[in-house]
């Protein structure tokens, strides 16, 4: 190894340095940068942009970012409150249902707790709770329930479900061993061994994601609308049809202000809960 | 944690009962506001729909069964153009992503009164506005399309790219900028053999995570008519063309689940 090392140093005397590069086999690095220069050759060829039509989109466009500066929250103001309230209406009960169904599938879907045909089970669940979008489930549940918030809240909770679970059981499978066993040599039941010697430890880190997870269901509910799940994308997805560029500033303006909100009590509890 | 005195010698607890009373009191207002918030779904909610779900899902189901394989022929074009959309989406964000990083990073930012702020703000603002919504907006602007697509993925990704960035680039270990510097480098010639060296394999990870959540999202950007697959997936939709929904779920379920081996697999590698 070190004479290796001296006959690179050796060669490398008196030639100019260079920079070690990210690929190190130079045929992968090669085949790599072709293959990604084709590909994008191929992609932009395929991609047809009618640019008159963006050219002449440019003014509304522009126009847009002007409502921005004048955000018109009165003239539809009764949709918009309806349509935010809702959507928090939405985001709050989902969450709390998605939690108090995530903690036992997480806790099945930690190896280290849960014996094989649970864990396959709750693993199962996660898995298809994380492949279907948000979007897609809607769409499906609102055949199925109807128009309306239900649709929406049972999306929300869907996903949330496979968000949390996933989290928090690699939580619960990087836990320390020493504290769970501790609790267990006292004698305790199952129960009273994940509530103290499990909980505790994972806690922390419940309250993080949890609060992470109700600012994505604050931001997905927004969308829900758009397929009839409820909420204020509805009210935005008209405002956009109608050309009416200052209420949708508005709109966006509330969403961003809220999540914004949401981010900044998030990071004030993961700091005081550490 | 509180010790109670008792006539049978004292007992430990967890919370003395100040402290408990504080915990059901907060509980019961999360109760309140909970049951609260599920009072406005039930209202808005036609239960006579919700009590014959099973038997609509059940009709949709067999509907939906077996997919029609046949129409996978007119599925090729739109999976590449939902490919694209999210490579060349991921590609642009990236472009812009990276200076708004080095600004709101606090450790290259030229000015932390004024530049920082502004890429904080393009950040959020770009984070919290779902895709769907931007593509919306950019179809009213510059029309329906792939390219409408490739914009509204480009910017929501700005957000998400910049943050990772922004947070590697004040995790980089100073001493190795310091010697750049020692050897009196321009500002420039210290950004590119001091500090990009060591956020490379960060930048390439978020890169490929990134790329995997766009190609999630580029399936149905199609839905409000921005290109991809999504837009077979509203066709059919709205022709109740159930086999056909099935169909194009079925491809959409195959491209997330490969999307996020591959980028697994690369981050693997880079890691």
């Amino acid at each position: 190894m070190t004479t290796a090392t001296h006959r690179d140093l050796d060669d490398m005397l008196g030639t100019r340095w260079r920079r070690p590069p990210m690929v190190k086999r130079q045929w992968l690095r090669w085949t790599l940068a072709i293959g990604f220069l084709a590909y994008l050759v191929a992609a932009f060829a395929s991609v047809e942009v009618n640019w008159l039509r963006v050219w002449e989109g440019l003014d509304r466009g522009g126009a847009f970012v002007a409502a921005f500066a004048s955000p018109d929250f009165t003239s539809r103001s009764a949709d918009i409150w309806s349509g935010i309230l809702e959507s928090i209406v939405m985001t709050v009960a989902a969450s709390v249902v998605g939690i108090l169904i995530s903690i036992p599938i997480a806790l099945g879907a930690a190896r280290n707790i849960a014996p094989l045909p649970v864990y396959m089970v709750c693993r199962s669940i996660i898995a298809i709770s994380r492949a279907l979008q948000e979007i897609i489930v809607a769409i499906l549940l609102v055949a199925i329930f109807g128009f309306g918030p239900l649709a929406g809240f049972l999306t929300l909770s869907f996903a949330s479900i496979g968000f949390l679970s996933k989290l928090l059981a690699e939580d619960i499978e990087s836990m320390d061993r020493s504290q769970a066993e501790a609790v267990r040599a006292t004698g305790s039941k199952w129960a009273q061994w994940v509530d103290y010697g499990v909980i505790p430890q994972v806690l922390p880190r419940l309250f993080g994601l949890s609060i992470y997870r109700v600012d994505i269901n604050f931001r997905e509910s927004a969308i829900l609308g758009l397929v009839g799940a409820g909420g204020i994308g509805a009210t935005l997805n008209t405002a956009f049809d109608r050309y009416e560029y200052d209420t949708a500033a508005a709109i966006l303006l509330i969403i961003i202000g809220i999540v914004m909100a949401l981010e900044y009590i998030s990071g004030v509890v993961r700091a005081r809960v550490q | 944690m509180a010790v109670f005195e008792t006539d049978a010698g004292p007992i430990w607890r967890k919370r003395t009962t100040g402290q408990s009373m504080v915990r059901w009191f907060c509980w019961l207002i999360g109760v309140a506001v909970f049951l609260w918030c599920w009072l406005r779904i039930s209202d808005a909610t036609t239960w006579f729909f919700v009590w014959d779900a099973p038997e609509i899902a059940a009709d949709i189901l067999g509907r939906a069964t077996p997919p029609r394989w046949s129409y996978i022929d007119r599925l090729w074009w739109p999976i590449w153009d939902t490919i694209n959309i999210a490579t060349l989406g991921t590609i642009a964000a990236l472009f812009m992503a990276v200076p708004v990083a080095f600004m709101a990073a606090r450790n290259t930012t030229p000015s932390v009164a004024f530049m920082r702020p502004i890429a904080l703000l393009i950040i959020v603002a770009t984070r919290s506005i779902n895709s769907l919504i931007w593509a919306l907006l950019l179809i009213a602007i510059i029309g329906p399309g792939v390219f409408a697509g490739i914009v509204a993925i480009a910017i929501r990704s700005i957000g998400f790219c910049a943050k990772l960035l922004y947070e590697a680039i004040e995790e980089i270990d100073n001493t190795q900028v310091e010697a750049i510097m020692a050897t009196g480098a321009s500002r420039w010639q210290v950004m590119a053999y001091g500090i990009v060296p060591q956020i490379a394999p960060a930048f390439a990870g978020i890169s490929v995570f990134r790329w995997d959540i766009n190609i999630r999202e580029s399936t149905v950007l199609g839905l409000v008519g921005a290109g991809g697959i999504g837009l077979q997936l509203q066709g059919s939709l709205n022709t109740l063309a159930w086999p056909q929904v099935s169909l194009i779920l079925l491809v959409i379920l195959v491209a997330v689940v490969f999307s996020e081996w591959v980028s697994a697999k690369v981050r693997g590698a880079i890691i």
